[in-house]
């Protein structure tokens, strides 16, 4: 069973986000789709700066055998994104809400966070899905 | 082998196993097999630098005998069994229909020793039940076809040979040579694999394959999935029935026209005349190999452009040993050198080269 800390907010597309201290919002891929794909190798990230729709494409993660993309879970600014998956891009599966983050959006309206899933309603997603 | 609780999915006489030691176990071919045990990276490594074991119990092996044995086989495959001049000799080969496309690659066993020839023959899961019935339809009154319920285990890698000797008490299997087999009793023990590494591949009653493979395990044996098997015989540059050649491909456009005997002249095999007829005429596209040293991952489907048109990747992957991507591609026949693929809209430069790309733990093209 894979892991689906409380505390975050889902997107359906398997995005977590995390509201941080100071408003930002750190997104990064779950713990089941770092599993579903396999051994990640190369990833994509969206550029600093960036202005992002929620749902549009923000970058892409390939494992060995896959290749999937990765859509921003609410509108916002991009602040940053983890450089250290160039290098080490198999901390994504190591660590997928930790140090496999993938980039922090300053939030158009952090209000958005309300429309994504809370930790039930994914792990309920994931449960429909597996049937 | 039983069905799985939907009925739809048959289960190898190692399912259990598999599960025990964490597999994720994924739908393949009608099948219910292992993907990986937690990462395809370290099991492909395994193989290329000590030893992995794949269940490939999935495989259709069927047995031919009868005094027209020999004969139904010219006929059926494109590559010719008279070249089996020993018991236990392998020959890989292709099923061509009458179009000259690929209905299946196998391998065939000599699987007798004395008159009238009797044959093993190895074909893809995928294509179970389009060969047998292919196989049912030329099949005549000399010759009997038979699938065998069979488990096979591969065990893959530089030290595949020694540690197989050590667990299961054969001893004289560094002298087996390569595509050769030995047989004992149920058991049958061939020097071949699908990864480009050294290794057996053991065909044996279920049961006994269930305690083959635990004290494979108990003696450090990797186990690999699916996954793992995918990257290393891309690596080796060894084509994926499906993906790199089907019914709508012939084989001098798969990279596998070495597999074709055109000698001696008379035989006529299934397909021979449209395939001749193809190459008086000229093919125009082959399959080769792709590498991408950038960043990117190449993958089956994509748009190839070359200097002589577009082309197509039929298979891709990311390569654990060479650490950039690697693919099969099947490109217009002039093409060479530099050219690009079309990565989700972008187009990638990428460069030709002859598979394959590793053999024996090593890089092995220009």
């Amino acid at each position: 069973m894979s892991e689906i800390p409380s505390e975050l907010r889902y997107a359906r597309s398997h995005e977590w986000a995390r509201l941080e201290e100071d408003g930002s919002v750190t997104v990064g891929i779950t713990d089941h789709a770092q599993d579903a794909l396999g051994d990640v190798v190369y990833v994509e990230h969206p550029e600093v700066g960036q202005q992002l729709s929620a749902q549009q494409e923000a970058g892409v993660v390939e494992s060995v055998k896959a290749a999937s993309d990765i859509y921003a879970p609410i509108s916002g600014t991009v602040l940053a994104v983890n450089e250290a998956l160039v290098d080490a891009p198999e901390t994504v599966n190591e660590d997928p809400y930790g140090d496999g983050w993938f980039f922090r959006i300053e939030p158009d309206d952090v209000a958005e966070l309300e429309d994504l899933m809370d930790a039930e309603g994914y792990a309920e997603q994931l449960a429909s899905e597996d049937h | 082998m039983t069905d799985g609780p939907t009925g739809a999915l048959r289960r190898t006489a190692l399912y259990d196993l598999h599960v025990a030691a964490g597999a994720k176990m994924v739908p393949f071919a009608g099948w219910e097999m292992p993907l990986n045990y937690g990462s395809q990276i370290v099991e492909h490594n395994a193989v290329r630098t000590a030893v992995g074991m794949f269940d490939v119990s999935h495989m259709t092996v069927v047995d031919v005998t009868g005094a027209g044995a020999h004969g139904y086989l010219q006929r059926l495959v494109a590559n010719d069994v008279a070249r089996l001049k020993t018991h236990g000799k392998a020959l890989y080969g292709v099923l061509l229909n009458e179009a000259a496309g690929v209905i299946d690659d196998l391998i065939v066993y000599r699987h007798s020793e004395a008159e009238p020839l009797a044959y093993r023959v190895v074909v893809n899961a995928g294509t179970r039940d389009k060969v047998l019935a292919w196989f049912e339809r030329h099949a005549g009154a000399e010759v009997q076809v038979r699938e065998q319920d069979l488990a096979m285990i591969a065990v893959q890698g530089p030290e595949a040979v020694a540690r197989f000797e050590a667990v299961s008490g054969w001893q004289d299997l560094t002298a087996l040579e390569p595509f050769s087999a030995l047989s004992r009793g149920d058991w049958m023990v061939a020097r071949t694999g699908y990864t480009g590494e050294d290794g057996v591949e053991v065909i044996l009653p279920g049961a006994e394959a269930q305690k083959l493979w635990s004290a494979l395990a108990a003696a450090g044996v990797q186990p690999a999935g699916l996954a793992a098997r995918d990257t290393l015989r891309l690596e080796a540059g060894l084509n994926l029935y499906g993906q790199d050649m089907d019914e709508s491909t012939n084989p001098l456009e798969s990279n596998l026209g070495w597999t074709i005997a055109w000698q001696p002249e008379a035989r006529a095999f299934i397909g021979r005349d449209a395939l001749a007829a193809l190459r008086a005429a000229g093919v125009g596209r082959r399959l080769t190999g792709l590498v991408l040293e950038g960043r990117g991952v190449i993958r089956g489907g994509q748009r190839v452009v070359t200097g002589a048109g577009d082309g197509v990747v039929t298979s891709g992957i990311f390569s654990p040993t060479l650490g950039y991507s690697i693919a099969l591609a099947r490109v217009p026949k002039d093409a060479q050198g530099e050219c690009q693929v079309e990565v989700r809209g972008k187009l990638l430069p990428v460069r030709i080269v002859k598979p394959p790309f590793v053999r024996n733990g090593q890089k092995v093209f220009e």
